[in-house]
């Protein structure tokens, strides 16, 4: 990290706005390859988030989509290749390094994974009360803030059993947001929620690229939501990259695995196996 | 007999390969025990405990668990001085049950037993709690907000054990040696000032810390051990149960083995108590 990204870690720790050039948010992986308990999970991805972007990665179930996006923020540690967030390259970083990495990032996950002994309040602040210096009517009004920008104010005393899934989604998506990062990590933000609340969540998925020009990594299956959110989208097949393109690109593809993905075909190349 | 003469070799090369796997298993265990006790311990040094938490499980680990560890040490000092009480008065020397129930509950009883029950009630709770966490993503949300498991859930409940243990600890022999004198003064006909004055006499204020320097080491199993336990969860709701229950047996038999282990260092002849 620069000494420029050492005085905003201090900055960024007291709570003060910090003002991050966009090349910081750019997103770079190179010949990633993770492989566990024998089995080769990635096989050397490569790809390129333009900061600002969304990039949605799509792919069968046991691709190897999530397994990235837990690389990307640093959850699972790869076996080789390079990540790099702006100018710092993340693989083979200690927790206490990553951790810097990690303010400036925020993730989503496919269940929310919300602390459920916290209120929705505790859930939100989390972040901030654990990792920065900020007086609490300061933490007040950004978690109502937050709140407020997922559509669910007045919620803070409720526990997270009390909410349905869309709404524990959205506090996941407002935890996330809290710490005012500069990319986001989504993984299956829209499965299991019914098309009008998948809408509002793909809605806010972008408001977060038009408002906060945040860089995103949308992991998904959802072809709809796919085509409506991303800038660029990326296939994964059995740990690797099969295509990378824009929605255009990717619509008019005439490979056949990704033909029959898009189609949602039962037959084609696509062998289902133990999937 | 032929078959036997075959199969015989590749018995043992069997139970040699189990051996082997049984004590790499083991090997590992110690290992991953140590290198979360080197986290928790840098951690620890580094200042990086919130007050918070760590009231929140002291009183979870300690508090709560006073009355069932009071419960169980009143009622083993009764039923020594229930024993002993007839025993030493058969051979005249019923003025020494204060000093045998009073023995007996601060060297092992109340140490032990508070371990054991807040092993079966916090340390089994410690590895539910972090295990559902595991296979709920909660702990990869922790990392990705940057905020350390091991500083949020080991760190307060390690040391809340260390603290609050021998605080059980010491209420309990205090149960522990009242339950020996209702007994054996009501019960059996001891006269009333016998019983504190043998426990003055032959017992050493060594006797009581002693035992509660054991429950520091019991303390640190508990917390060490479901900790360790929840965090390797993986899977759902089988392996949280298993999680859960191998903490318990895992604590409890660490518990009694260090115990024979302190005993002898503390309170041996060579040890000069």
């Amino acid at each position: 990290m620069s000494l420029d990204a050492s005085s905003g870690d201090e900055a960024r720790s007291n709570g003060e706005e910090v003002v991050h050039s966009p090349e910081e948010s750019r997103i770079v992986v190179k010949d990633l390859k993770y492989t566990v308990s024998g089995k080769q999970v990635l096989k050397g991805v490569d790809l390129e988030v333009i900061p600002g972007e969304i990039l949605c990665v799509m792919g069968m179930s046991g691709s190897g989509k999530t397994t990235l996006l837990h690389c990307i923020g640093g959850l699972t540690r790869a076996t080789s290749g390079e990540i790099w967030i702006g100018d710092a390259q993340i693989v083979g970083m200690s927790e206490d390094e990553l951790n810097h990495v990690r303010e400036r990032m925020g993730m989503v996950f496919q269940y929310a994974a919300l602390f459920d002994s916290l209120t929705v309040y505790e859930n939100v602040a989390f972040g901030l009360t654990r990792r920065r210096r900020m007086r609490p009517k300061q933490i007040r009004e950004i978690v109502s803030e937050k709140l407020a920008l997922v559509g669910l104010p007045g919620t803070e005393d409720l526990h997270p059993s009390e909410l349905s899934g869309g709404m524990a989604k959205r506090v996941g998506l407002a935890r996330a947001i809290a710490m005012a990062p500069e990319m986001l990590l989504y993984d299956e933000p829209t499965s299991g929620l019914d098309p009008v609340v998948g809408s509002v969540v793909d809605e806010l998925i972008m408001q977060m690229r038009d408002k906060l020009g945040v860089t995103s990594i949308v992991v998904s299956h959802n072809i709809t939501s796919i085509f409506r959110i991303s800038d660029k989208i990326a296939m994964i097949h059995e740990g690797e990259v099969l295509v990378h393109g824009t929605p255009d690109e990717i619509k008019s593809s005439t490979n056949p695995i990704v033909r029959q993905f898009i189609q949602g075909e039962s037959h084609g190349p696509i062998e289902l196996g133990h999937r | 007999m032929a078959d036997q003469a075959t199969t015989a070799p590749a018995d043992v090369d069997s139970t040699r390969a189990k051996s082997a796997n049984l004590f790499e298993v083991v090997l590992g265990y110690i290992g991953e025990l140590a290198i979360l006790l080197g986290q928790t311990v840098t951690a620890l040094v580094q200042g990086r405990v919130n007050s918070r938490d760590l009231i929140q499980q002291m009183a979870f680990l300690g508090v709560h668990s006073v009355s069932i560890a009071l419960l169980t040490s009143f009622a083993s000092g009764a039923v020594i001085a229930l024993y002993f009480s007839q025993f030493l008065n058969t051979y005249g020397v019923g003025s020494l049950v204060g000093a045998v129930v009073s023995l007996a509950i601060s060297r092992e009883l109340a140490p032990v037993l508070t371990g054991v029950v807040v092993a079966a009630r916090a340390g089994s709770a410690i590895a539910a709690e972090i295990g559902t966490m595991k296979v709920t993503e909660q702990i990869d949300a922790l990392r990705a907000l940057a905020v350390s498991p091991i500083e949020y859930l080991v760190v307060p409940r390690v040391l809340a054990s260390l603290i609050m243990l021998p605080a059980v600890c010491a209420l309990a022999d205090a149960a522990g040696i009242v339950g020996g004198y209702m007994v054996a003064v009501y019960m059996e006909g001891i006269p009333a000032a016998t019983f504190p004055s043998s426990i003055l006499q032959f017992l050493e204020p060594s006797d009581f810390y002693l035992g509660m320097v054991k429950t520091v080491v019991f303390g640190l199993i508990i917390a060490l051990v479901g900790c360790h336990q929840g965090l390797r969860t993986r899977g759902g709701a089988t392996e949280v149960g298993q999680a859960t229950t191998n903490s318990v047996v895992l604590s409890i038999v660490l518990i009694y083995l260090s115990n024979f282990f302190l005993a002898a260092m503390m309170f041996t002849k060579s040890s000069g108590i």
